[in-house]
């Protein structure tokens, strides 16, 4: 009996997206990362073109999180509160490939740092590290609009990942990123046609789309995990079946998200059947990061340093796979 | 491949006898193909009819069980994502005995591994499937260890020997308990006798598609048609992309020789390296995994991934509707309303627990919707919420007179007072997110 593969052939293409620029592109950063422009489904090879590896990136603080776990600790506890540090950290110790700024620490109830401040540690972190940024906001709409467009200004030229903007509240923060030339994370709950709604309005406001990242909402193993799983696994498939206004990289949260759920920090003294918390904490990071890898990732933030380093080496080893294909 | 009534009726004697009690043929035909009717009602059909149609019937990947009572059940599935319709066989985990490891070892691997039983969501959850290595010089070790595991434990068994002499001794243990063994050679004409007319499965190995088709060709011509494929492969993304051609070749193509689950034996650097391998595969296709090793916190990981993917997409979990502490309540903490959706719950009952104060957390049953659709349909609205707090008997837990109704149904609040005589209702945040920030402004109790 002779086998031939069975392929699919796809009308659509994720769009490609940069993100950071060089000297000569108005930057200081020593190098851009790419992702997106893949033709078939994630690390189908055989049958598509998946020109950009995902990339994975790991994240630093304004302000210390009130719930910082212990395990993290081990690793960062030296330079948690110093968020330039920090990601030199990331980067040169476990390979961060990009830095996610976290600016929580704005939130009028979570330390109310002004634009400023907020500014000023963004610079931080840009001159200790040379890899593109991400800056990462909140949901308090007033202030983050404010803190934002201080911080698109301040970086003018950087092109950073401005991470997010949502349907209610996107335009101040989408202006700006036109204004200062930066990237954008478009967030949306876990939904298709709303995703698509604020791609669509992005776009009607002549947003770019090569720059435009989606953040479909991760939920994290065990919370809802299902929901985002099938939810980008739709995204992909309309936008690769031509659906352009969904056909844009997709952006993840793995370490966020699990570093807030109780089996990344429960000891086991309380839930013996858990395990051991030590591997358990990064093991629910990685199954996160490694399902939701199947479904169209194309841009990781993660936590903890042996999670980001088993992913980043899972990620690697599917595109070696690439040359067989 | 499904056949339309057309199709059946051209393989039908078209005499219209009538012995099938259908009037005609055609009439027949019909009801086959609306699987109203068998085939076996006829009885004037040709050898020919009884083959085509049964292979029709065929489901495009066979179910195959490993195991006695209580027997994993693996493969059927029929759709390439979970949200087409549903992933109806959970991916069986086996963890790997090596008969070198001692008697004494493995009789405690053996026990421990029996007793882990973990709950989640209502779910018991626990290790599927015992994977025997042979891996010891010595053939007792190897009989040793299948009566160790088949006496201590209802759990199926899948052998791993070289030696065919020991393993048809190994087979005969496990008479009536519908093994399984992998074949780590090209199958022979030996392994065929020896599992021809029994329940033993085969795990066939091979190193490319061409040799795999080959090898189950050769074994459903033989009636061998317990059939697991096992195409080995170390890289990740080799084995993704495997997994995928050989799952749409079986649903899509009806290529009947790749119409079987799939294996994997994860071979790793270290264990978190076993976890994100073995988190892949299991979404992705893989019917059986094997690790290497044991270790409850990748264990609870994995089975809480495979409880979130082989959710039925279009059933939302539910908990159980009741009171649920959060923190160390008193009688006095304040008292939370939602609904019994998973989600729901869970990203309230974390938020709660994030804001750091100790609350009642009561979930109210509104078969399991989240609270927006579940209020459109009047099943999450005061009434409803009313009953189910004095059903519960709330009021002799709790001093407390106040509850906290999610933001987003603000409307039913004066409805609930009206039906919950003696309750101020406070209208919470809209975003679970917000209840840190919430708690701290309100007064709660
Ligand atoms: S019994 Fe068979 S041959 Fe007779 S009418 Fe029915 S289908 Fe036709």
């Amino acid at each position: 009996m002779n086998f031939e593969i069975p392929k699919e052939v796809n009308t659509g293409k994720v769009a490609e997206v940069t993100i950071g620029a060089t000297s000569e592109q108005g930057g200081t950063r020593s190098h851009t990362v790419t992702i997106g422009g893949s033709t078939s489904l994630p690390f189908h090879f055989f049958e598509g073109q998946h020109p950009h590896r995902p990339a994975v990136a790991m994240e630093v603080f304004d302000k210390t999180p009130k719930k910082y776990l212990d395990s993290l600790m081990d690793y960062f506890g030296d330079v948690i509160d110093k968020p330039g540090e920090m990601a030199k950290k990331c980067v040169d110790e476990y390979g961060a490939e990009l830095i996610s700024v976290r600016l929580e620490g704005t939130h009028p109830e979570k330390g109310d740092k002004s634009a400023e401040e907020a500014a000023e540690t963004v610079q931080q972190v840009l001159e200790s590290v040379r890899v593109p940024l991400i800056i990462s906001g909140h949901s308090h709409f007033e202030k983050i609009n404010k803190v934002m467009k201080k911080v698109c200004e301040v970086t003018e030229g950087e092109n950073c990942l401005i991470n997010y903007v949502e349907t209610d509240n996107y335009k101040t923060i989408a202006a700006a990123c036109i204004a200062y030339k930066h990237t954008l994370v478009a967030q949306s709950p876990i939904d298709v046609n709303l995703a698509k709604q604020l791609n669509i309005l992005l776009t009607d406001m002549n947003f770019p789309p090569e720059r435009i990242v989606m953040d479909p909402l991760t939920s994290t193993l065990g919370y809802g995990l299902e929901y985002t799983y099938s939810i980008m696994e739709r995204i992909r498939n309309d936008g690769l079946a031509g659906d352009k206004m969904l056909a844009f990289p997709m952006l993840i949260n793995p370490g966020y998200e699990s570093f807030r759920v109780k089996e990344t920090w429960a000891p086991e003294k309380e839930y013996p059947d858990w395990g051991n918390l030590e591997q358990r904490a990064a093991y629910w990071e990685i199954a996160t990061a490694m399902s939701l890898l199947l479904t169209g990732t194309e841009l990781l933030i993660m936590y903890h340093p042996r999670a980001f380093e088993v992913v980043k080496n899972k990620i690697i080893e599917m595109y070696e796979s690439k040359k067989e294909s | 491949m499904a056949l339309s009534g057309l199709d059946i009726f051209k393989l039908l004697p078209k005499t219209n006898c009538g012995d099938c009690n259908v009037p005609t043929c055609m009439a027949f035909a019909m009801k086959l193909a609306q699987k109203k009717a068998d085939l076996s009602e006829c009885p004037h059909a040709s050898e020919e009819a009884k083959v085509t149609l049964g292979a029709a019937s065929e489901p495009p990947i066979r179910l195959v069980k490993i195991g006695g009572t209580n027997a994993l059940e693996v493969g059927n599935e029929t759709v390439m994502f979970r949200h087409e319709k549903t992933f109806f066989h959970p991916t069986g985990v086996a963890i790997e005995l090596r008969t070198s490891e001692g008697e004494e070892k493995l009789l405690s691997k053996i026990k421990e591994i029996e007793g882990y039983n973990v709950e989640r969501v209502g779910e018991e959850l626990s290790a599927d499937l015992f994977f025997i290595s042979h891996d010891s010089k010595n053939k007792e070790d190897f009989l040793k260890t299948v009566v160790l595991a088949k006496e201590n434990s209802a759990k199926g068994i899948i052998l791993d020997c070289s030696d065919e002499e020991i393993l048809r001794e190994g087979i005969e243990l496990l008479k009536d308990t519908c093994p399984a063994v992998l074949l780590k050679n090209e199958l022979s004409d030996k392994n065929i006798e020896l599992t021809q007319n029994s329940d033993v499965s085969l795990i066939l190995t091979a190193k490319s598609y061409d040799d795999l088709a080959k090898q189950t060709e050769k074994a459903r011509n033989s009636g061998v048609n317990n059939l697991i494929l096992n195409l080995e492969n170390q890289n990740i993304g080799n084995q993704l992309q495997h997994n995928a051609i050989l799952r749409r070749s079986a649903l899509k193509k009806y290529f009947k020789p790749f119409g079987y689950p799939l294996f994997t034996y994860i071979h790793a650097e270290s264990e978190l390296d076993m976890l994100a391998r073995a988190s892949a595969l299991l979404c992705k296709y893989d019917s059986i995994i094997v690790l290497p090793k044991y270790d409850k916190a990748m264990l609870y990981t994995l089975f809480t991934l495979r409880q979130n993917i082989y959710t039925d997409p279009q059933k939302p979990i539910q908990v159980d509707p009741k009171v649920y502490p959060i923190g160390e309540p008193t009688p006095e903490s304040p008292v939370f309303v939602t609904t019994n959706f998973s989600l729901t719950y869970f990203i309230v009952s974390g938020e709660i627990e994030n804001s750091g104060i100790s609350a009642h957390l009561v979930v109210a049953d509104a078969e399991g919707q989240s609270v927006l659709t579940a209020w459109a349909a009047g099943k999450f609205v005061g009434e409803t919420i009313a009953k189910f707090i004095k059903d519960i008997k709330l009021e002799q837990q709790v001093k407390t007179r106040k509850i906290v109704i999610p933001g987003l149904v603000s409307q039913i609040s004066g409805d609930l007072e009206d039906n919950l005589p003696g309750w101020e209702v406070i209208v919470g945040c809209q975003e679970a997110s917000d209840i840190p920030s919430f708690v701290k402004s309100v007064k709660l109790t």
